[in-house]
């Protein structure tokens, strides 16, 4: 019996020590930075808590600390809050245009005969196997004014000139539905196929036509999919530093961008620190809401 | 073919219970016609030009084991499946082509398919609102419905918030709610437990009566299709083998698939010896000796048939019956089934064959009167037994 309760403590305690090591940890860091100074100093800013230098020495550091930085940012004066408007703009449109393309793809593999279910599963993964970054540069040699959209349109006669699409908004977009895709469809994908077809059976023998049956019975219960699905794409597509750096203008303005440039352009860790903690704040309220949907939907099973 | 069993059940109209057989009346006309229905599915045959009249108030139900086509003969009248030839039609309406949500019939699934996300309230309402009812008037026929399978307390759960039984009786009251002219079951008392089962038989049964509609049922249960049906469809193989009322279906099987099918049964394979009006004697070789059916037979001396008697129909005995010499056979207990109200004896006659014979206990019995490898003698009246020619 102890021994039984031993090994269920050790079984939770694993994971409570991953996330302790690496997740609250590097937090602490990060946020102990993004309340200190920029000093012109090895590491960049101050106070550094130095055990070494004694007691009253380490005591004194935490009357250096103040919230400064998290003003600085969130000053209309500078374009930090503005960049947090843009990329939950451009992150909030794209998870639309996510769920627009991804619905459709997971309907029809839910509904696809089954033994060609893996097969189709197989294809939406298939992509994991290049890297990401590959992926994202592949789609310059696609949209660049001489690439291979242009030269297709060129050639088919649609155009005279070829499109400025590189370095637009409209490439970010483009790359984040591309990159983003197959975290919207396997969770609605999920949601879908588990969805017992008699319902819609039974919804056509109450004198419901097809159309009319989605809209009341299969949207419906793919909600919970739909919720995991622009979740799992909008929170990262808020910090998406890759896609806007290259295949986004000068005049893309994301908070990933601005951080990069904060950290390494302008050397201030702690300024950087501080739109990082802020980010998380930001990301953090739709995820306790999505929980909050989950415990509820569980509650009801 | 008849030893004068009722051919027809009674139905209560209007406070009076009248006989009710339709299918008797060659002018009465079906309400749901099945005329050469073919369908196919790849290679596989599951209906085979099959033709079926059922009428208006009927309670008809398709039985048969699983695999045998009853199952889609029931989803081609909803139009989940369209035939692959052949026509049905309703109240002379032609249905084949219709798509199932202009069909006039409801369907009250096996698995209920309730809607999860919506209450109770909202699962029957379900089809009142497709029609665009007008509000007050579905709210007036929802509450109803609660009225009538006794959910009144419970419209504003959700369906997982609810029993088996509550949920088949949500599943009825929504296929009920559009007043269909046919309300269609799918083995609609599959998930329930045997007393539920029971009682909600004699329910369905008493409402088919109340409402005046059409049922038609689909079950592999024998005893469900016997308790509510006025008549009952025995499929096999995509084939209807015989249609008849229960009590037809049961004392007057068409074929040894039915008499099998439908209740227990001891079968002996035969030789006819002799045809006289309203009598045929048989030759068992299984029996040993010659076996007397009250029966008229559509076959002459030296044919082959069987003889199939009922259990319950099988006197067991210590002693020899007083009348002697006919369906007389003598044999050793060879084991004893006690179900609490009957108790089946297994006979072994002399030449291995064995015979069940069903015996009520009518007295409380802690030793029974007959035992293991008592010598018995088991016997059956002429009209006890029916002789099968297929």
């Amino acid at each position: 019996m102890a021994q039984k309760a031993k090994g269920r403590w050790l079984v939770t305690a694993i994971p409570y020590a991953w996330l302790l090591a690496l997740f609250l940890i590097p937090f602490l860091i990060v946020f102990k930075i993004s309340v200190s100074q920029d000093a012109i100093a090895q590491p960049p800013y101050t106070p550094v808590f130095d055990l070494a230098a004694g007691w009253e020495v380490f005591k004194e550091s935490f009357s250096e600390l103040s919230f400064e930085n998290y003003g600085y940012v969130l000053s209309w004066d500078n374009e930090f809050l503005e960049a947090y408007g843009s990329s939950l703009w451009i992150a909030g449109l794209s998870t639309l245009m996510l769920l627009a393309v991804g619905y459709p793809i997971a309907y029809g593999m839910a509904r696809a005969p089954k033994s060609i279910r893996p097969t189709l599963l197989m294809l939406i993964i298939l992509p994991f196997w290049t890297s990401f970054l590959i992926r994202v540069y592949a789609w310059i040699g696609i949209l660049s004014p001489e690439g291979l959209l242009n030269q297709l349109l060129t050639y088919l006669g649609l155009i005279d000139e070829p499109l400025q699409i590189l370095a637009t908004d409209t490439a970010v977009y483009i790359g984040i539905v591309y990159s983003y895709l197959p975290f919207m469809i396997l969770p609605l994908y999920a949601a879908l196929e588990k969805m017992d077809e008699t319902l819609l059976e039974a919804a056509a023998d109450l004198g419901c036509p097809p159309f009319a049956a989605f809209w009341k019975i299969t949207w419906p219960l793919s909600l919970p999919g739909v919720f995991a699905g622009c979740l799992l794409c909008f929170i990262p597509a808020v910090g998406e530093f890759v896609i806007p750096d290259l295949l986004g203008g000068s005049d893309t303005l994301m908070i990933g961008k601005v951080l990069w440039t904060e950290f390494s352009v302008n050397r201030s860790w702690t300024v950087s620190s501080a739109v990082a903690v802020l980010l998380l704040m930001v990301l953090v309220i739709p995820i306790v809401f999505y929980q909050n949907i989950q415990a509820r939907e569980m509650e009801g099973r | 073919m008849s030893t004068g069993v009722t051919e027809t059940t009674q139905k209560t109209v209007g406070g009076i219970r009248r006989k009710f057989a339709p299918w008797t009346d060659p002018k009465a006309v079906p309400l749901i016609r099945y005329q050469n229905i073919t369908k196919k599915f790849g290679d596989f045959t599951a209906v085979e030009n099959l033709s079926l009249d059922i009428y208006e108030r009927e309670f008809f139900a398709l039985l048969g084991p699983s695999g045998c086509g009853k199952t889609t003969l029931m989803r081609m009248l909803a139009g989940f499946e369209e035939p692959t030839s052949g026509q049905i039609t309703l109240a002379g309406q032609d249905l084949v082509g219709m798509p199932p949500y202009k069909r006039p019939v409801n369907m009250m699934f096996q698995s209920y398919a309730l809607f999860p996300h919506m209450t109770v309230w909202e699962n029957i309402a379900f089809g009142l609102k497709q029609d665009k009812v007008a509000k007050d008037v579905t709210a007036a026929r929802v509450e109803e419905m609660l009225k009538l399978v006794k959910l009144e307390k419970f419209a504003k759960r959700k369906p997982h918030q609810l029993s088996g039984g509550q949920r088949q009786r949500v599943a009825l009251a929504r296929s009920l709610a559009k007043a269909p002219k046919v309300l269609l079951l799918d083995e609609p008392l599959g998930a329930l437990d045997k007393k539920l089962r029971e009682e909600t038989q004699f329910e369905l049964m008493d409402l088919q009566m109340k409402l005046g509609m059409t049922f038609l049922i689909v079950t592999h249960d024998q005893e469900e299709a016997m308790t509510v049906a006025d008549r009952i469809a025995v499929m096999n193989h995509g084939k209807l083998v015989q249609v008849a009322p229960p009590a037809v279906i049961y004392e007057e099987p068409n074929c040894r698939y039915v008499a099998d099918f439908v209740g227990d049964v001891n079968i002996l394979e035969a030789k006819i010896e002799s045809v006289a009006p309203g009598m045929v004697s048989l030759r068992s070789d299984a029996a040993d000796t010659s076996l007397m059916i009250a029966q008229d037979v559509d076959g002459k001396p030296g044919d082959s048939a069987w003889i199939a008697v009922r259990p319950e129909k099988v006197r067991v005995a210590l002693d020899p019956p007083e009348e002697q010499g006919v369906n007389c056979l003598q044999g050793e207990i060879w084991d004893i089934g006690y179900l609490g109200d009957l108790s089946i004896y297994h006979v072994e006659l002399s030449n291995g064959t064995r015979i069940k014979a069903a015996k009520p206990n009518m007295t409380r019995m802690v030793e029974r009167p007959i035992s293991w490898d008592d010598k018995v003698w088991v016997s059956w009246a002429p009209d006890a037994g029916v002789v099968l020619t297929r």
